[in-house]
């Protein structure tokens, strides 16, 4: 056997529990595959355990054993990097858990704050040197940590209390599905649950709209005051959110 | 050689690490924790650099893998390295990823020609990537393979012959092997090439059903400190490191770890001392 077809058995031997390898070994062998078995299952779901701490809580130790397990079987690790296999977990659990919405929220969201706490560094604007922006042609740039998930649940709210070792809410489904932004700060993720409407405007924001262009559509929605009002407002507490990387103005503008 | 010691930086130590001065010589990361876009793991090794000198000591390269090196692994290594500036460089002859696979786990090679090819091919493009010398660490290993013609030893020989790579031995994984495995860990020691051990590993290990396991969560056994004070004996003093990677003590009980290395260095320094030096000393 070449040594390509050597570790081709042996990765079947591991993902599979395919017999060609320990038969070609002999019984002699049978221990040491073993632990090697032991050690790759074990591995794989002790890093969904650290990904998804929360939702290991929420879940309870049988629950997410019995879905981590069922992961390992379905997804084998593909990349050189043990972090990016728990990222495929969500899909997994909407598989199991197809009528409970909230579970495959709920690893969305510790997906993304895991994703944003390694993300690249960025820093934020500086709010002293705005005084001079044209804000009509501005355009914001978003930090590159910044992100949207799509919440139907209550999810967030379950996050918050689990992880403050509070007594978390039953599981409900959110009136108007919304999203949930979520960046880092320094070192710290965040999150926050958004209007609709906000969600959109940043959607629109990230697509590159100027400022102007976006209090001209919501002028048009809420007329010119309260339209200004509403975007000087979301632009204050991204500003104090720390979303905003830089402001571009005319030909500075991001492509 | 100049003795120098060192331990492996772990989560629950940042902050000794980072807010006292804690007497070691070196610590070493895995390098695959800080081969990350930014965030606080970065901030964190940078930190820790600015105070000890930093050893890289990765777990992916896969330098037995049959379809060479990932290049986007390579990338962030080299990428870390000329940031770091580390000590060391260093990974696992062993193999872990396949046609799109990733064990996650140092995976066993035959010692036979064609693997000696690929590891030597492999190890070359790393080595020219990053500008520097690969340490190589011998594995700890729970299956051998009959169609292998060479001894780890005389792989390890050959791979340091071939390629100019250097060796981080594992004293505690040549235990581990050779007792899963039956050979004599001393003819190990006697079979490594002595000037190209340039680091050493010591850690602890658990007694399985039928198989010794490397479990890096205890401290460093009797048996594994008899091989260290016989490896030292040939090699002379080499930077060496406790590590530990689970059931993390507080540091001051790995410090104490850390002396006794000291303490087995000193004392083989001492016998070789002629006795009048020794007696000077004393006077």
């Amino acid at each position: 056997m070449n040594l390509r077809a050597l570790q081709e058995s042996f990765r079947d031997w591991l993902v599979h529990e395919s017999p060609a390898l320990a038969a070609r070994l002999g019984a002699g062998a049978k221990p040491g595959l073993a632990v090697y078995l032991n050690t790759y299952r074990g591995q794989l779901i002790d890093c969904l355990a650290q990904t998804y701490t929360v939702l290991h809580a929420w879940l309870g130790d049988a629950a997410f054993e019995a879905a981590a397990a069922t992961h390992v079987d379905r997804v084998p690790p593909g990349s050189w990097t043990l972090d990016a296999y728990g990222l495929g977990f969500p899909d997994t659990l909407g598989l199991l858990y197809a009528d409970d919405p909230e579970v495959t929220e709920l690893a969305c969201l510790e997906r993304a704050l895991a994703e944003a706490f390694t993300g690249p560094d960025c820093a934020v604007v500086d709010t002293a040197a705005l005084g001079a922006i044209e804000w009509d042609q501005a355009r914001l740039a978003l930090v590159p940590t910044f992100t949207l998930l799509p919440a139907t649940t209550n999810a967030a709210a379950i996050w918050t209390a689990v992880s403050g070792d509070a007594s978390p809410p039953p599981a409900a489904t959110l009136e108007v599905p919304t999203q949930i932004a979520v960046w880092r700060l320094d070192f710290t993720p965040r999150f926050r649950t958004l209007e609709l409407a906000e969600a959109q405007a940043l959607e629109l924001v990230a697509d590159g709209m100027s400022f102007g262009a976006l209090c001209a559509l919501l002028a048009g929605r809420h007329g010119d005051d309260a339209g200004a009002a509403r975007a000087g407002a979301w632009l204050g507490q991204w500003l104090q959110d720390g979303i905003i990387a830089r402001v571009h103005q005319g030909s500075d503008a991001p492509s | 050689m100049k003795p120098s010691f060192g331990l492996g930086l772990r989560k629950p130590h940042y902050g000794d690490f980072l807010e006292t001065a804690v007497p070691v010589d070196f610590v070493e990361v895995i390098s695959e924790n800080f081969m990350v876009a930014g965030g606080r793991p970065r901030d964190i090794l940078r930190r820790v650099r600015e105070r000890h000198p930093v050893a890289l000591h990765g777990v992916s390269m896969s330098m037995g893998s049959v379809d060479g090196l990932d290049p986007q692994y390579l990338r962030r290594l080299q990428q870390l390295v000329g940031e770091i500036q580390p000590l060391f460089v260093s990974d696992h002859l062993c193999w872990t990823r396949t046609g799109g696979f990733s064990a996650h786990d140092l995976l066993p090679l035959p010692y036979t020609p064609e693997a000696l090819e690929v590891v030597c091919r492999n190890v070359i493009q790393a080595q020219d990537a990053l500008g520097r010398t690969l340490l190589v660490e011998n594995p700890s290993s729970y299956i051998s393979f009959a169609e292998s013609v060479l001894s780890e030893w005389e792989f390890l020989d050959a791979l340091c012959a071939r390629t100019g790579c250097a060796l981080l031995l594992d004293i505690n994984n040549i235990f581990v092997s050779a007792t899963n495995n039956g050979f004599d860990p001393q003819a190990y020691l006697a079979g490594v090439p002595a000037a190209r051990v340039h680091q050493i590993h010591l850690a602890g290990h658990t007694q399985g059903r039928e198989r010794l396991i490397d479990t890096h969560d205890r401290p460093v056994p009797p048996a594994v400190w008899r091989l260290y004070e016989s490896a030292i004996r040939r090699f002379g003093p080499v930077p060496t490191m406790i590590e530990r990677d689970d059931d993390i003590p507080p540091l001051p009980e790995l410090l104490s770890e850390l002396d006794l290395a000291r303490a087995v260095t000193a004392g083989i320094a001492r016998e070789a001392l002629p006795s009048s030096q020794l007696q000077g000393r004393v006077a």
